[in-house]
């Protein structure tokens, strides 16, 4: 139908080509590289070291103590904020859904935290946020006749699940929002009239009209939640022991702390099969629901 | 009927209360911040924490001194802006040709693209440290800038193609009819009527760039380090340096966290795809 207007059916693929193109080797160079790099003895340490490696590199980053660790600390990481924000951002959404005196002020300051950068982000909770002495929160506990936490040195991971969770909340939250207006009132007005109380209507009215959303959701943060880092590295350098360590920031510490290309790059094997597996989990999970 | 109204105001007062609330909860963290950049180093510690003091400058004036934040900054605009604008040249010219020559395989194109999205920074990490490496550009804003824009480019093709594709075909129809080139038709249909589109794609992208952390901490060190790697020296857990972060973090922030506000609702619609409307 188009084409019949483009006689010449070359010029939609020369448009095309330049993104198709780059991407490709974005794509496929770093991960030939990799590759190859898992293949090799390659520290930068030693560089007397050399040759082919076999599966060296791959035994040497999996019964690495800290890589379990750092695969369960990435999917915790993954999951529990992937919660907390949908959760805490429908609860939020539908609080501020109907019309109240200042809607329009109280949307703008929701968004703000989501467009602070990730260092800024990390930097504040860890110091004013969660200072065991001096930070806001102590002072709160304090307050309250408790004992102040050190967030963290006892709960690191949890700290840095505050801290995404808090960038994005309001992210899930706008997004649950713009999507909550469109919703038919009159179908709602009907259900009410009918009796459905209100956890009926979520049930029933709500959620399935959000179904499609909470997809998009999920996937836009899966894509940015499995390769956190900044905040792993500007606050608890992944510690105490691993107990902060994800997959990203177990790679970084063998890459440019150890110097070892060849085990750092077995590890970031890994790191692109769990996101593959992730991936298509997610695609089964919630394709449905973005294709409508 | 009375009761009933009674009942809603309750109600109104209610929610009101509770989502201002719950906003500025949210928001205490960058209030919190806000405020320590304007005390002194001892105030910013003290407890309980003081509300009422005498703001002062000094903090922006030692972060000016101490970090060069000129340098920083500038590097940040070029990076985000660069990136984004190259990105712009190539994306545009692929949504079109996805949105307005459909073939077969476009779905299936668009999909691997976002695809590429799923392979972790990590995974990519060494051997573009290496290449850049060999090629000398470490540390060079050059090649965060083409970093930046390979990481924006499946999520700019995306979200021009949705709003592309919701131009009508017709008028793009009558322009070919009244014998408009593909660039006449480009320039003169496409770009005004697809313009909002533009924008929001770009500012997202300026956005996501600006606040990038994991390749500008790893790629770049004195030279070409961003805005937000300059936080990062701050960090220090040596002296005094509360108020000194608070306002470093307050000049690094400010600028796109503005930008965010003019631009949030295009942004819902872009970064979903159009798929939230």
């Amino acid at each position: 139908m188009h084409t019949r207007h483009h006689s010449n059916r070359w010029l939609p693929r020369l448009l095309l080509s330049p993104a198709v193109i780059s991407l490709f080797i974005w794509m496929v160079v770093p991960l030939a590289l990799t590759l190859y790099f898992s293949s090799i003895y390659y520290n930068l340490m030693q560089p007397d070291e050399s040759g082919f490696a076999g599966w060296m590199n791959y035994e040497f980053f999996v019964t690495n103590p800290s890589f379990f660790d750092a695969v369960i600390n990435t999917l915790v990481l993954l999951a529990s904020t992937v919660i907390i924000t949908v959760g805490l951002g429908l609860a939020i959404a539908l609080l501020i859904n109907e019309a109240f005196p200042g809607r329009g002020l109280v949307r703008l300051l929701l968004i703000s935290p989501f467009f602070v950068m990730p260092t800024v982000n990390a930097l504040l909770w860890k110091h004013m946020m969660m200072n065991p002495i001096y930070g806001v929160l102590a002072q709160l506990w304090t307050f309250f006749g408790l004992t102040p936490i050190n967030w963290l040195q006892d709960l690191p991971l949890f700290s840095i699940i505050i801290m995404v969770s808090w960038q994005w909340l309001p992210f899930a939250c706008l997004i649950l929002m713009t999507s909550l207006q469109s919703m038919d009132h009159e179908q709602l007005e009907a259900a009410e009239m009918d009796g459905a109380n209100a956890l009926q209507k979520l049930r029933y009215m709500y959620l399935p009209h959000l179904a499609r959303p909470i997809s998009v959701i999920i996937m836009i943060e899966v894509i940015f939640l499995l390769s956190i880092f900044a905040e792993i590295f500007t606050t608890t350098g992944g510690g105490p022991g691993t107990d902060s360590t994800n997959l990203a920031f177990l790679i970084f510490t063998e890459a440019l702390l150890n110097f070892d290309v060849g085990v750092a790059s077995a590890g970031a094997v890994f790191a692109i099969i769990l996101a593959n597996i992730v991936a298509i989990f997610l695609v089964r999970l919630i394709g449905k629901n973005l294709e409508k | 009927m009375g009761a009933r109204k009674k009942n809603l105001s309750l109600s109104l007062i209610v929610r009101t209360l509770t989502a201002w609330t719950v906003a500025l909860l949210l928001l205490f963290p960058l209030i919190f911040m806000l405020i320590t950049a304007f005390k002194t180093e001892l105030q910013a510690i003290a407890v309980p924490s003081v509300w009422a003091f005498e703001p002062t400058l000094e903090n922006f004036a030692a972060v000016n001194e101490r970090s060069d934040y000129a340098t920083f900054a500038w590097n940040s605009v070029v990076t985000s802006v660069l990136s984004t604008l190259i990105g712009m040249a190539i994306a545009a010219p692929a949504a079109y040709s996805m949105a307005f020559s459909p073939t077969p395989r476009t779905n299936g194109l668009l999909l691997w693209m976002l695809s590429t999205k799923f392979m972790p920074a990590v995974g990519a990490l060494l051997p573009i440290y290496v290449i850049f490496q060999q090629l000398g550009m470490l540390d060079t804003t050059a090649a965060l800038t083409i970093i930046f824009t390979l990481m924006n480019l499946p999520i700019m093709v995306w979200m021009l193609f949705t709003y592309f594709k919701d131009i009508p075909h017709e008028i793009l129809e009558a322009a070919r009819m009244d014998g408009a080139s593909v660039w006449d038709e480009f320039r003169f249909v496409l770009l005004p009527l697809g313009m909002g589109g533009l924008a929001s794609t770009g500012l997202l992208c300026l956005v996501l760039a600006w606040n990038e952390a994991f390749w500008a901490l790893n790629l770049t060190a004195a030279d070409a380090g961003t805005l937000a790697t300059m936080i990062v020296s701050y960090s220090s857990p040596e002296g005094l340096f509360w108020a000194k972060l608070s306002a470093a973090s307050l000049m690094a922030i400010a600028p796109i966290v503005v930008i965010g506000w003019f631009s949030q609702k295009q942004l819902v619609q872009g970064l979903t795809f159009g798929a939230v409307k």
